[in-house]
């Protein structure tokens, strides 16, 4: 992976950068040694590692302010990290800055049922805010695969979806106001109990910038009213591509499910052994279908949608009868990506949105590109909105495996924007995608998104080397 | 998750598995947020992920262990929950013991660390010893909190004398080895694991056992040369004397198979039943090996052989409500979720749980007393989520938990005490009877 030049001046001073930051918190809070540092040398992409110079564990809001103030005063830079379960290594380190770890943030700091809303620190877990609501009747609508482990303050920096986005919108569309810190150490504060904040829309500007305009802190997110019910089918065909062809069908009809999945063979067979949910092993293809609602409107758009699944000669059509069965089907899907890691040592996800009209066509091109390099791909992905996650599988301990990876990964995403489609739906740039950022934009549209990282941080501090291709270099940063 | 091992490293048999393990691992981090040091500590170090990096790295060097991995994989509980959460099957209960071997061998702990863990281990899986040691210790017990000092040492201290029982029960009519012969038509036959700590502790869990599967009509061998299972010193990293306390059980049950027969070893003592499942393991190209393998596959815990055989109350439904603790190594070790419950239901209790009931309660072997920072918040924490489901009181499978647990105004008894209840067995010693009949709105006393 390529790096920007370390700042020489900053690794120089190490030492007292460290002691500056064993000022501001306290002991445990401040990592430095090379052994304990290890472990924050990558993320979900663990392709990717880079050692930091140094990790800080904040608590508050103000230690954070706090402690950007510090290293902006020292022109270090800063690497924003929640649970550390970025796809795209959104949280790889840099080898002269700082590691942010937001997870002792973890306390949820207010529920207010009047105003169907919940104010967490940026280090809840994204399953957190339900389970502190659910009690009551209440969750918090996205829901990303890695929902168990992620923070809610990294799904603002990646926009986070999940299987129910059909219905509920992503993150985006679920956040009231959030507390933030720009990297002079300004705290601010944006939005509140309501719906639209005032003035621009600075949550939707900071929602998915992938930590390079500000740290999030706290963040207010609406949280709603569980359905009466809901109920999960499977519908299994013997390929991709009518699987495809029943996904357009399905939406096309004009019914939104609040979830449609999509399973290739591989994947069915890597989530049935992890958890056991019936998932049919004959078939080539699986779709997860879930509604929601009364008995009688699930019984209704069950009917009209296996009515539907029929015409496309499916193997077989199978509701849950159980909520336990519904839980068994989500946990296999929820843990697909993991899953894969029983058959194969290693995986690249990738993470393109295409029109859903294109499925068909996508799907068989990846199966041919599949067949042409030797790599096998599992696919797994929120079909209903066109978000797909083929799983690359390779073999880490053999370079070439990994290079051909890099590059049919890049051929997938290079198709999901011919189509029409766009880089990443949920995961975000990070490195992974930065080199293709062209593909989908071109040099001004470029020139214009990093003259608004410019604007939140002129000297390129945050989370730099991310989002933005390096061989185009920051001009401004450089300039100033 | 790629790895770096060198084809002679990958040819000690002990690096090629860590290697399959690691290799299995994709970095997901799934397992993070269900480890109870992550929640509390909130550092990637303190969670399985972290740990798993940290032995990867001192694997691959073949360095020395560091005190910085000794000190974060000492603060693994090994209550195996990031084993129950992993997508990928990353069998990481092998991995951290053969870490803790590794560091057993190349660190050197301070002086007051070899002292207190050799302590541990030379007294725990010894009833005789722990017998006395327990004694001296409730004597001084009350004089606990005058203790002095906030050195890991005093606060060690503190925690022994903690964990002693107020009153220490007298060894039982019914232990040593022997058989214990099946009442009416017998249906089975199995042997008990007597086990070394709980016989001493609360020798009542063996009785209830030996009372109930005997009015079943199975026969009980109490093996003789059977005893402790050696997962305490094995959760140590020592080797060797986990190595041979499992031998002498292995040769003491394979002789009862091979004489009078055994339909199983049933374990009562959850923490020990992850261990003797294992034993196939352990012993994995050794001499033993496929004698240690037929014993892990005989090894059941008391909730399954009750399950397989059949189970039904005489007694009328005692009205109470139970939350059942689920132990560590039964939920997360040995993926027993639904018979105890459905068992304790069918005696006629009404059963509850907590919320965070994957969470280790703390108890984890000897970490609450190696661990005094951070067993007692385990603790709380534990004890809070099972007040707020307002029990009767409470059943637990293990008695680690049962002993962690103790003294926090909740009546903790093993599961099995409340089913010989209800099948004709004396009340338990932990629940009063007379306020039982009373009021069972009133508090519970609790013996122990």
């Amino acid at each position: 992976m390529l790096q920007p030049e370390p700042k020489r001046e900053v690794l120089a001073r190490r030492d007292a950068i460290v002691a500056g930051l064993r000022e501001i918190l306290p002991e445990s809070g401040v990592i430095a040694e090379t052994l304990r540092m290890k472990p924050y040398e990558t993320d979900g992409l663990p392709a990717y590692r880079q050692m930091p110079l140094a990790v800080v564990l904040p608590e508050t809001t103000e230690q954070v302010a706090a402690v950007l103030q510090f290293l902006h005063r020292e022109g270090v830079r800063v690497i924003p990290r929640g649970a550390g379960t970025s796809l795209s290594g959104g949280a790889l380190p840099l080898a002269d800055a700082v590691v942010v770890g937001m997870m002792r943030m973890n306390r949820i700091l207010e529920i207010d049922y009047a105003d169907r809303c919940a104010t967490v620190q940026a280090g809840v877990t994204n399953i957190g805010i339900t389970n502190a609501v659910q009690g009551d009747g209440f969750f918090y609508a996205p829901d990303p695969s890695s929902q168990l482990a992620c923070m809610i303050g990294g799904n603002v920096g990646m926009n986070s979806g999940g299987a129910h986005c059909l219905r509920y919108g992503v993150t985006a569309n679920n956040l009231l106001g959030l507390r933030v810190v720009t990297i002079e150490g300004e705290i601010i504060d944006i939005g509140g109990h309501h719906l639209d904040a005032a003035g621009y829309d600075w949550l939707g500007l900071l929602t998915g910038s992938e930590g390079q305009l500000v740290v999030v802190t706290e963040v207010i997110v609406r949280i709603l009213r569980g359905p009466e019910g809901a109920r999960a089918m499977l519908a299994a065909f013997n390929s991709n591509e009518i699987a495809g062809q029943c996904v357009d069908s399905i939406i096309s009809s004009g019914i939104i499910p609040v979830a449609l999945e999509f399973m290739d063979r591989p994947a069915i067979h890597a989530c049935e052994a992890f958890a056991h949910a019936g998932y049919p092993l004959d078939a080539e293809a699986l779709l997860i279908i879930e509604v929601e609602g009364s008995v009688a409107e699930q019984d209704y758009l069950l009917g009209r949608i296996k009515q539907i699944c029929g015409k496309f000669d499916p193997i077989s059509l199978k509701v849950a009868e159980s909520a336990e069965q519904s839980a068994a089907i989500w946990k296999g899907r929820k843990g697909a990506f993991g899953a894969v890691g029983r058959i194969s040592p290693d995986y690249l996800c990738m993470d393109g949105t295409i029109p859903t009209g294109q499925l068909p066509l996508v799907l068989r091109r990846i199966g041919e590109m599949s067949d042409a390099c030797g790599l096998k791909v599992a696919n797994i992905f929120h079909a209903g909105d066109g978000n797909l996650h083929p799983l690359i599988m390779f073999d880490a301990n053999d370079p070439a495996s990994f290079a051909t990876a890099e590059k049919f990964g890049a051929d997938i995403l290079r198709l999901c924007v011919e189509v029409g489609g766009c880089l990443t739906g949920e995961h975000g740039v990070g490195v992974e995608k930065r080199d293709l950022m062209p593909v989908q934009f071109s040099p001004d549209d470029l020139a214009q998104q990093r003259r608004i990282k410019d604007a939140f941080d002129p000297g390129w501090l945050l989370n730099p080397s991310k989002v933005f291709p390096l061989a185009a270099p920051h001009t401004q940063a450089l300039a100033a | 998750m790629q790895t770096n091992f060198t084809a002679e490293q990958l040819r000690d048999p002990g690096i090629a598995t860590a290697n399959q393990i690691l290799r299995t691992c994709v970095h997901c981090g799934m397992c993070t947020a269900t480890c109870p040091t992550f929640v509390l500590l909130g550092d990637e170090l303190d969670s399985p992920r972290g740990r798993i990096y940290l032995i990867k790295d001192m694997l691959e060097s073949g360095r020395p262990a560091t005190e910085e991995v000794a000190r974060h994989v000492d603060r693994c509980l090994s209550c195996l929950s990031c084993m129950t959460t992993c997508p990928s099957g990353v069998h990481y209960m092998h991995l951290v013991d053969q870490a803790r071997v590794v560091i057993e061998h190349t660190y050197r702990r301070p002086w007051h660390d070899r002292a207190a863990r050799s302590l541990l281990a030379g007294l725990l899986p010894y009833p005789g010893r722990l017998r006395l040691a327990m004694l001296g210790a409730s004597a001084v017990r009350p004089l606990r909190g005058a203790v002095p000092g906030n050195s890991v040492l005093a606060k060690r201290l503190r925690a022994m004398l903690a964990l002693a029982p107020k009153r220490l029960p007298g060894p039982s009519a019914l232990s040593g080895a022997r058989v214990h012969k099946a009442e009416g038509t017998k249906r089975g036959r199995v042997a008990l694991l007597a086990g070394c700590a709980q016989s001493v502790l609360d020798p009542d869990i063996n009785d209830a056992t030996i009372r109930l599967l005997t009015r079943l009509g199975v026969e009980v061998v109490v093996a003789q040369g059977a005893g402790c299972c050696g997962a305490l010193t094995h959760h140590m990293g020592k080797h060797d004397p986990a190595m041979a306390s499992a031998r002498a059980n292995i040769a003491a049950w394979v002789r009862e198979a091979d004489g009078a027969g055994l339909d199983a070893v049933v374990i009562n003592a959850s923490g020990c039943g992850t261990t003797v499942k294992d034993y196939g393991f352990m012993f994995r190209g050794e001499r033993e090996q496929a004698q240690a393998e037929r014993v892990a596959g005989l090894a059941l815990d008391i909730s399954e052989y009750l399950t397989k055989i059949g189970y039904a109350p005489t007694r009328d439904a005692p009205g109470l409500t139970v939350a059942y603790h689920a132990a560590c190594s039964l939920q997360h070790g040995q993926k027993i979720t639904g018979e105890p419950k459905a068992l304790l239901r069918k005696a006629g209790f009404r059963v509850v749980e907590p919320a965070e009931g994957h969470l280790c309660c703390g108890s984890a072997g000897t970490y609450n007393i190696m661990q005094p920072d951070i067993a007692p918040r385990l603790r709380e924490r534990k004890l809070e989520n099972l007040r707020r489901t307002r029990p009767d009181l409470v059943a637990a499978g293990n008695i680690g938990c049962m002993t962690q647990l103790a003294g926090g105004g909740l009546p903790i008894v093993h599961t099995v005490q409340l089913l010989d209840w209800m099948a004709g067995g004396p009340v338990p010693a932990g629940i009063n009877e007379t306020r039982f009949d009373a009021g069972r709105q009133m508090n519970f006393s609790v013996s122990a």
